[in-house]
């Protein structure tokens, strides 16, 4: 495992760069484990594709898992089969209705001009017998497994209606003794990219809305200070390094500025500014604590942790200025606000009876959701297609990821060596 | 005048600032602010008497008594760095007053001296919103200072929050450890 020193920004530059280019200098790998599913889940049958058995990742392999994950399918096993077609002709409906699939996933991997790969899928519905989707990828070699989690996507949206996110990435921060990381990987744990390594704490990583920045709070100036990191180019700049604290940064819609929390006049106060650090203008005004700013997705909003009521409550404010809303009403601590892409649901952190767990609000309605069940549940961010939520948890003293859908129902525990925290969900992949 | 005899007035003044020189015991060391000699000259080849002259050996120093810097003498309260608060709360306890009061009045007795007031939380709830708590418990600390006419200058705040714990059990002990404000010196 490469730890990269800070204390030599140049230096770092050109680490960063290398750990980009370099996956194998990465570290640890999550690992996945998968709790509850749905009631219903389709069973589907992903063939091996045609593919040479030198090449790194097996596809069908990782689309059964993105299914799997998810809760909504039950992948068969296709190993035993009398035939393993890859071409449509080669499809024996009746075969595979015997087995009681539902859906079928056949495809190849060929080598056209130059190294690159072309990648060729069809979904089929066994039961109709006939072809749902059918799509091919133009890709070099490392895009394989990307390409997968793309398959993946259109299989889930084709047969659940909704847009799939197993070709996203989330971050995370890792703690190990006083080492600290902030890391980029799949959406699945694969790929850990190290952005940021540190023996000062890291917390609060945000993405941009395009992905390719990320906005965190370090303490290796000894204080909280917000940088602004590149994800493509490995470079980063201080977004505030005010007198005080500086710290939970949260990127309007547009990308074009950011809210965060300056501690300048004393208690933690709303400020906005640009992205590149120009304009810092005070927002809220209170003398409680304002802290945990984040935007709608229509950007109307400002939603935001304070307890000026006198224990923290989430309200809401305009971007311009003015009153602000009060939006929980139950239980005496609700913070860390986290709006759904659609904007019509909050998930946030509620303490009842002394443990801390993730609730689900429905704004237009009011109506409350308990989707976690621990004691020291927090940091919870949705999925881009709003149906997952990734959090931080606790178990036996040690941290870990949890994502749950958001009705509850469907869980997965992702954990490594080292204590994982802050996670926070990449937007959807083009 | 001849070039000895600049020689002889430089190094008579170097020893003159030398001997006046008085070395006290103090908490923080001053920037030692020395004489510098002015610039050497080129020196005869002819054996300069000059030199007798000032080739007087220093009086032997006397030998000085171990002083113990009061921020670090475990027998004054100025070494005790910490603040306990209650859950959720800010307020300074009645018992620790005096360690207030007495940091207050070392800083103002010794107005090069700075501050840092570094504010802790517990690892109940969020990081964000304990990261503020904290920074309202330095603050506290801050303006209980003030008001005992401590300049700002002289102190700065900022907050941990739960980020850089005493202890990590999911007990009352270990959480009423990390509820604290610590005291730092810049000279430390």
């Amino acid at each position: 495992m490469q730890w990269f020193s800070i204390y030599n920004p140049p230096m770092l530059r050109f680490l960063i760069v290398l750990a980009l280019l370099f996956p194998a200098l990465a570290r640890a790998e999550l690992d996945i484990t998968i709790e509850g599913g749905a009631a219903q889940q389709i069973p589907i049958a992903v063939v091996p594709f045609a593919q040479s058995a030198s090449e790194k990742e097996d596809i069908a392999l990782v689309i059964a898992a993105d299914l799997r994950r998810s809760g909504l399918f039950r992948p068969l096993e296709t190993r035993g089969m009398a035939s393993l077609p890859h071409d449509l002709a080669e499809v024996k409906y009746p075969e595979w209705a015997a087995l009681q699939a539902q859906a079928l996933v056949i495809g190849k991997v060929e080598v056209s001009a130059g190294g690159r790969f072309k990648v060729s899928f069809r979904l089929l519905d066994v039961l109709k017998q006939n072809q749902l989707a059918g799509l091919e990828y133009e890709i070099t070699p490392g895009q394989l497994r990307q390409t997968a989690h793309k398959i993946a996507d259109v299989i889930y949206e084709k047969l659940t209606g909704e847009p799939g996110v197993f070709a996203t990435r989330i971050t995370y921060v890792t703690k190990s003794g006083n080492r600290f990381a902030l890391v980029v990987a799949d959406a699945d744990g694969y790929n850990p990219q190290t952005v940021l390594s540190s023996t000062e704490p890291i917390i609060s990583p945000a993405w941009s809305p395009d992905g390719t920045k990320l906005a965190y709070v370090s303490f290796e100036k000894k204080k909280p200070v917000i940088f602004v990191q590149s994800l493509v180019s490995g470079q980063r700049s201080v977004l505030a390094n005010y007198k005080g604290n500086n710290s939970a940064p949260a990127w309007s819609p547009d990308g074009k500025r950011l809210a965060i929390v300056l501690t300048y006049s004393a208690n933690s106060q709303l400020y906005l500014i640009n992205a590149d650090g120009t304009g810092l203008q005070q927002l809220s005004s209170s003398r409680a604590i304002d802290t945990e700013p984040e935007w709608s997705p229509d950007g109307k909003w400002v939603y935001f942790t304070s307890d000026r009521g006198g224990s923290p409550q989430i309200y809401r404010m305009s971007p311009l200025g003015g009153d602000a809303q009060r939006v929980t009403f139950e239980g005496s601590y609700n913070a860390s606000p986290h709006l759904s892409p659609d904007g019509k649901q909050l998930a946030y952190v509620r303490r009842d009876g002394g443990k801390f767990q993730i609730a689900v609000q429905e704004l237009s309605s009011g109506q409350v959701q308990v989707v976690s069940d621990s004691a020291q549940d927090e940091s919870p961010s949705f999925a881009p297609n709003g149906r997952l939520i990734i959090f931080a948890t606790n178990i036996r003293g040690k941290g870990v990821l949890s994502v749950v859908s958001a009705d509850g129902k469907v869980k997965q525990r992702l954990s490594e060596a080292a204590d994982v925290r802050e996670p926070s969900w990449g937007p959807a992949s083009n | 005048m001849n070039k000895q005899l600049i020689s002889v007035i430089v190094l008579a003044v170097f020893l003159a600032a030398c001997s006046s020189k008085q070395v006290k015991p103090e908490p923080a060391p001053p920037a030692v602010v020395e004489k510098s000699p002015a610039p050497a000259k080129p020196v005869d080849k002819t054996p300069p008497k000059a030199k007798e002259e000032v080739a007087k050996p220093e009086p032997k120093p006397e030998p000085k008594p171990v002083v113990v810097n009061p921020l670090n003498d475990p027998n004054n309260i100025l070494s005790k760095r910490s603040i306990y608060f209650d859950f959720d709360k800010d307020e300074i306890k009645a018992e620790f007053r005096p360690l207030v009061e007495a940091h207050a009045k070392y800083l103002v007795a010794h107005p090069g001296a700075k501050i840092m007031v570094q504010g802790n939380a517990d690892d109940r709830g969020t990081r964000e919103y304990n990261l503020a708590l904290g920074q309202r418990r330095a603050v506290a600390v801050k303006k209980a200072m003030n008001l005992l006419n401590v300049s700002d200058k002289q102190i700065e705040t900022t907050s941990y929050g739960e980020e850089k714990p005493r202890c990590t059990e999911q007990t009352e002990a270990c959480w009423a450890q990390n509820r604290r404000d610590d005291i730092v010196y810049e000279s430390e």
